[in-house]
């Protein structure tokens, strides 16, 4: 049995009983065994992955109506919610949460037949794009081991690389689809915001966060995104996408494309076999008949700063419930007033949280608002107005999603700063709404590297469109896995 | 001059659900933290869903006191550690950063002085604290949040009150309104909270928080106004600052903690968006508005001929406004009126009392046509009305029950008459040349009949046989 298809082959090949969901699932089971005591994409497996298969299998011999995924086995970032079943965040805090509910997503995809393996690894609380911030140790990059696999969704990305699952959903705060699908060499999509609930995704920063989809290939991505957009009363920031099939024409080309290559985001800093991928991508898009044209977004420049200051403001909001009162009880509350019990509860986030929500108390706080916390949404909003106004212009923006190769495990682990600075190229499309995917594109030294794309709001199929014409002209060598 | 400004809250307790879930707004009939949701329990993953009604009745609200009405609205969050507070945040609105709370400046009459309204805000409630322990060393604070997530409005006013008297009469108006609009109920215990803030002449603010009570809040006033004007006849400095009210002492304190310090951390809650409140929908909510209390005054004045004192307790009330409303007829307008506010009031005058009450206005129209027809008095007609309360029967059932059918018969009457004649003759002497005696034989044949004899006839009868 090859474990090595994408997920809409998978369905194809069960639909037509060439193999069987629970051979399939058991199959990948295996490999869940034997390749993640090193990869440590999992938090936590599905123990009843294969006698749901079963009953998927008898559904279909049975000639029940089945859902779309035919019992595709995907995995789940930790901080998507499935019902009683440990939700971590990859944070000791979160450590005994078992989610009461299903997240939209999941109810969606249970309703098609998929099967979750397993919950997998990431910066805890999202925060952090190495997955070295989990609490329960970093995931490691599928091409070699030594190296990150990027974030925070390292471990979603680490699954769909090592064939540890065909799809997965991560989510995406500044990058933390796109990155990991980069450093590991999949697809990683993150849609307009708005298109997919965020109905159980544990916030970090709600107002810019989307979940999104990992997958081996684009059609992939747009077949997970048929299941799981829409409209949902439990999001009151959904919106309508009126039912659109963005499989249909997905093979439709980019010809006649108005294509611009974002200068800040191949200037200062960038790997040169990054840009050298960059160049041969803008070359192989012209060749299928897009104009390329490289366009100024100064805003860019401010944009991580931008980006830390509000999602550190909405981070310090969101994960203020996590009190030691309510989560992560660690000591009696004998001899303690309440808000220094509260301090003391903050012990259980690591490092990276801990930072995140002091500087999410500094910045917005009155005093300092003006400077920074207000500033940021400023250039927020300038951001949006510039590349609006380039989507007058252009169809698609590109740029390489990382601009540079994964790092060592350990490498940059004490420069926060240097950490940061690597999402420049992501955090675009999250403060300005707009929907980006990340296609691998080349490999340099044994490390992949990514190309993004990035569409107008609720452009989605267009962009799909123009990644899957992409995608087309790469060629890639095997993960050895 | 003394300055008050209060910031009112009022639960909307006529709402079917809480502010972002589909909990019960009415939670006071569960048991603790049974009427509680991932949403309202603010578990990871949870989003806030906003409850449309809510933004309509609070819009109305906004409408009824005359407050600007923004094209759209949006929600902040105010960020505070407090064990009552599911999520260490609360929604809630604010207007730092233009107008967009639900309501912006307004204004209210009370009698001839205007008050002016700050702005009015849609918030969810927090849950509950409950303290047990016998004494402050082994004190136990347990939490109830069935309580969190109810929606909540929050009435600023400016600080134009000038006595506890001026806010008593503001909160008795805002009081009517509220029940009348429906929104709310405001004698379901916690549903009417308020905070005040209290400034002599040469005298800094005080705020004075934790008010549990309309009754309360001019009790808080009146003691603070007592206790700055007793600082500052002695020379003592009146400090800024807020104090809490101990509802048990009937005594503001000065707070210990520094929370006028608090800093809240403002910012835009982004799992709401922005709510436009659309021209059709102002219109809908200003169609489906209840009639203002004066305006049902002045009908009641005008179209029945209701005496102003009468139309004024009928209308103030909306227990006895929509009993009038419904068992009135253009004919038995002014007797309807008349049975409620002389007959009825006494009779279910505590909530309590209305709850058991088994009147409906079917019996009130009934009871009205009855006597307007002349076959019970006014006197039977309140006998009836007490047993109606009671049991709901109907009036024709009591009436034969207690036999209390007039005495019409002219005959029975007559009978009754000629024994009070020969039992008062010196009365009836008097009554030869004084007209006024004459009542106290009526008087006296009622007495006789118990009240049922029709008083026209007897009065008729009675000149008769006199002269």
């Amino acid at each position: 049995m090859n474990l090595k298809i994408s997920a809409l082959q998978f369905t194809r090949e069960v639909k037509s009983g060439n193999i069987s969901a629970e051979d399939f699932i058991a199959k990948t089971m295996e490999q869940i065994k034997n390749v993640d005591g090193n990869l440590h994409a999992f938090l936590s497996l599905n123990d009843n992955a294969v006698e749901q298969a079963r009953e998927i299998d008898r559904k279909i011999k049975s000639g029940k109506k089945i859902g779309q995924c035919f019992g595709m086995p995907i995995s789940i970032k930790d901080n998507i919610c499935i019902k009683d079943t440990k939700t971590t965040c990859a944070s000791k805090m979160l450590e005994n949460f078992i989610a009461p509910y299903d997240a939209t997503v999941i109810t969606k995809l249970k309703q098609q037949d998929a099967i979750f393996v397993g919950k997998v690894n990431l910066d805890e609380f999202a925060m952090g794009l190495s997955t070295e911030f989990s609490a329960y140790g970093p995931s490691k990059n599928p091409w070699n081991t030594d190296y990150v696999p990027g974030g925070s969704s390292g471990g979603s990305a680490v699954s769909v690389s090592a064939f540890e699952c065909v799809a997965s959903l991560g989510s995406d705060t500044g990058g933390s689809v796109r990155n990991p699908a980069s450093f590991c060499s999949t697809v990683g999509y993150k849609p307009t915001y708005g298109l997919i609930s965020r109905y159980g995704l544990i916030s970090y920063a709600n107002s810019i966060e989307q979940i999104g989809p990992l997958t081996r290939t684009v059609e992939d991505a747009a077949f997970m995104l048929n299941l799981i957009a829409g409209l949902d009363p439990n999001d009151n920031t959904t919106v309508d996408n009126g039912n659109e099939d963005y499989l249909n024409d997905i093979n439709s080309g980019i010809e006649g494309k108005k294509i611009g290559v974002i200068q800040e985001m191949i200037g200062e800093g960038i790997d040169p076999s990054v840009l050298s991928a960059t160049k041969n991508a803008i070359s192989k898009l012209e060749g299928l008949g897009a104009t390329c044209e490289e366009i100024s977004l100064d805003m860019v420049k401010y944009s991580v700063a931008a980006y830390y200051t509000i999602t550190a403001t909405e981070a310090g909001s969101n994960l203020a419930r996590y009190d030691n009162l309510r989560y992560g009880y660690d000591f009696s509350v004998e001899g303690y007033e309440f808000n220094s019990y509260i301090e003391k509860a903050r012990k259980k986030f690591g490092p990276e949280v801990t930072r995140r929500m002091i500087i999410g108390g500094f910045v917005p706080s009155a005093g300092h608002a003006g400077k920074y916390f207000l500033k940021a949404l400023k250039v927020k909003s300038k951001l949006t107005r510039q590349i609006n106004d380039a989507f007058k212009k252009f169809d698609l923006l590109l740029s390489p999603t990382v601009p540079i190769l994964p790092f060592k495990i350990g490498e940059k682990i004490n420069d926060p700063v240097a950490l940061f600075l690597i999402d420049i190229n992501t955090v675009t499309a999250n403060l300005t709404g707009k929907p980006a995917i990340s296609i691998p594109y080349a490999i340099s030294n044994g490390l992949p590297i990514g190309i993004q794309l990035i569409a107008n709001s609720m452009n989605d199929k267009l962009l799909l469109q123009a990644a899957r014409a992409l995608e087309k002209t790469v060629k890639l060598p095997e993960v050895p896995v | 001059m003394t300055k008050i400004g209060l910031e009112i809250h009022s639960q909307l307790t006529k709402l079917e659900s809480k502010l972002f879930c589909s909990c019960k707004a009415n939670y006071r009939e569960f048991k603790p933290n049974t009427n509680i949701c991932p949403i309202c329990m603010g578990l990871p993953g949870s989003l806030p869903r906003l409850n449309q009604k809510a933004v309509e009745k609070a819009t109305m609200i906004a409408m009824a006191l005359n407050c600007s009405i923004p094209e759209k609205i949006a929600f902040f969050r105010k960020n505070y550690f407090y064990p009552d507070l599911p999520k260490n945040f609360q929604i809630t609105q604010l207007n730092i950063y233009g107008d967009t709370s639900v309501g912006g400046t307004g204004v209210l009459m009370v009698g001839e002085k205007k008050i002016r309204i700050t702005r009015i805000q849609l918030e969810e409630d927090p849950g509950r604290l409950i303290y047990e322990g016998s004494s402050e060393k082994n004190q136990i604070t347990l939490v109830d949040y069935n309580r969190a997530g109810t929606p909540l409005v929050e009435i600023v006013t400016e600080p134009d009150f000038e006595n506890p008297k001026e806010v008593r009469e503001f909160l008795n108006i805002l009081s009517v309104l509220l029940e009348n609009l429906d929104v709310s109920d405001p004698s379901l215990e916690g549903a009417m909270r308020a905070d005040a803030n209290v400034s002599i002449e040469g005298g800094h603010k005080v705020e004075i928080k934790n008010i549990g009570s309309f009754h309360d809040l001019e009790k808080a006033v009146h003691f603070e106004i007592t206790r700055q004007q007793s600082l500052h006849s002695r020379g003592i400095p009146i400090i800024q600052e807020t104090r809490h009210w101990d509802d048990k002492r009937k005594i503001t304190i000065s707070s210990r903690s520094k929370e006028e310090d608090l800093d809240y951390r403002y910012f835009l809650e982004g799992d709401i968006p922005w709510v436009k409140i659309e021209n059709d929908v102002k219109e809908k909510l200003r169609s489906e508005m209840p009639e203002s209390i004066s305006s049902k005054k002045q009908r009641y004045v005008s179209k029945y001929g209701i005496p102003a004192q009468v139309a004024d307790v009928l209308s103030l009330d909306k227990f006895y406004s929509d009993l009038f409303e419904d068992a009135h007829t253009k004919e038995n307008a002014k007797e309807v009126a008349n049975i409620i506010t002389t007959d009825l009031m006494g009779l279910v005058d505590t909530r309590e009392k209305r709850e058991l009450s088994k009147l409906t206005p079917l019996h009130l129209k009934e009871i009205a046509n009855t006597i307007q027809s002349g076959k019970i008095t006014r006197n039977s007609a309140k006998n009836a009305l007490y047993e109606i309360v009671k049991t709901g029967k109907m009036l024709s059932d009591i009436i034969s029950e207690l036999d209390l059918g007039n005495v019409s018969d002219e005959s029975e009457l007559s009978q009754i008459i000629e024994s009070v004649i020969s039992e008062e003759p010196q009365a009836v002497e008097q009554a030869k040349s004084n007209p006024q005696t004459i009542n106290y034989l009526v008087g006296k044949v009622m007495q006789k009949t118990k009240g049922k004899a029709d008083p026209k006839l007897t009065l008729n009868l009675l000149k008769k046989k006199i002269q």
